[in-house]
């Protein structure tokens, strides 16, 4: 992790690179748009309620994009709403992160071949950053998904996201 | 609670000129079949006469019958031409806790059927409904947009010739 590389005498004092400060700032504050489309999103909001407790990670549902880090694209995707997630993904300021969770967001899942109306996975409008299988994935998987994330951030570099 | 050969039979009563034809041909619920220009007046005396007291749609839908021609595309889909498109009214009374079914059919290459949203409200968002995925037009209906697909879709889905279109704003729709 590198966060704590030297301790002084004086207890008020770390070193550490600002790379690994910002990444440790970032994933532990992931503050998450409060969006849920399909029955992913019941998953999702056990995932938030107090038995799984996503606060604990620093997960905190925002009701506005202008405020949101995360976007979890928790269900369906139909054409009509993949716009308004495009629009939303847009309104999120960097550095933002995307989680698509369950076989619709990944890939249009049980909708794959008839569905005329569903988005055949979130990632041919948005990029995404972690997929979580599932249909729909429990919350564990969920928070799995989200600890991949964390790894991810952690790795990041200043000059690039990556 | 009547039956529905004894609301048929005051339908005749009523009005002799129409043509209503019972329906017992299907394992379903009998139903009856009704012309498109009195379903209006129908539907108003089915409501209103104390003997059927119909204040509850239950339901309206619609029907691709794909009763047409078919005909076999190059590419393997289907095209219909001819025949109708249907409407299916499921009514019940409340007070008389008696239920009837009702079909209207209206030719598939240009289908208008008169609204009942007048008479019962829940009529608006189901026949807005049948509009959106069969293209049936509902005349006199007060907001005939559609309801579940964007307001630039072209086609209707849910009809048996309904071929997927490849793109929807930029984005690709087949696998």
């Amino acid at each position: 992790m590198g966060l704590l590389d030297q301790e002084f005498l004086d207890d008020n004092i770390i070193v550490t690179r600002t790379e690994d400060l910002l990444n440790w700032a970032r994933l532990s504050s992931l503050w998450q748009l409060g969006f849920g489309l399909a029955c992913c999103a019941i998953e999702m909001m056990a995932t938030s309620a107090s038995h799984y407790d996503f606060d604990r990670f620093g997960v905190i549902p925002r009701a506005s994009p202008r405020q949101a880090d995360i976007i979890i694209i928790s269900g369906t995707v139909t054409l009509k709403m993949a716009l308004r997630i495009k629009r939303l993904y847009e309104q999120m300021p960097d550095p933002k992160y995307i989680i698509s969770m369950g076989s619709c967001a990944n890939s249009g899942g049980p909708y794959w071949e008839h569905g005329y109306h569903v988005l055949k996975g979130i990632d041919r409008v948005i990029p995404v950053d972690v997929y979580v299988p599932g249909c729909p994935p429990r919350p564990e998987a969920l928070l799995e998904g989200l600890l991949k994330l964390q790894e991810k951030i952690r790795s990041e570099s200043l000059r690039k996201k990556v | 609670m009547k039956s529905i050969e004894e609301i048929c039979n005051i339908l005749k009563d009523k009005f002799p000129d129409y043509e209503i034809q019972l329906n017992t041909e299907y394992s379903t619920d009998n139903f009856l079949i009704l012309k498109s220009e009195n379903l209006f007046e129908i539907a108003l005396f089915l409501r209103d006469n104390e003997e059927t007291l119909f204040d509850s749609l239950m339901v309206l839908s619609g029907v691709d019958d794909a009763n047409g021609e078919k005909k076999k595309e190059e590419d393997g889909s289907e095209t219909i031409n001819g025949g109708t498109l249907s409407v299916f009214y499921h009514l019940y009374s409340i007070k008389l806790k008696h239920k009837l079914t009702l079909k209207v059919s209206s030719p598939r290459e240009n289908p208008e059927i008169v609204s009942v949203s007048s008479i019962w409200l829940t009529a608006d968002w189901h026949e807005r409904e049948a509009y959106d995925m069969y293209g049936i037009r509902f005349l006199n209906h007060p907001d005939l947009r559609r309801i579940l697909m964007p307001y630039d879709w072209e086609g209707y889905p849910l009809r048996k010739d309904y071929k997927n279109p490849e793109f929807y704003q930029g984005m690709k729709i087949p696998y």
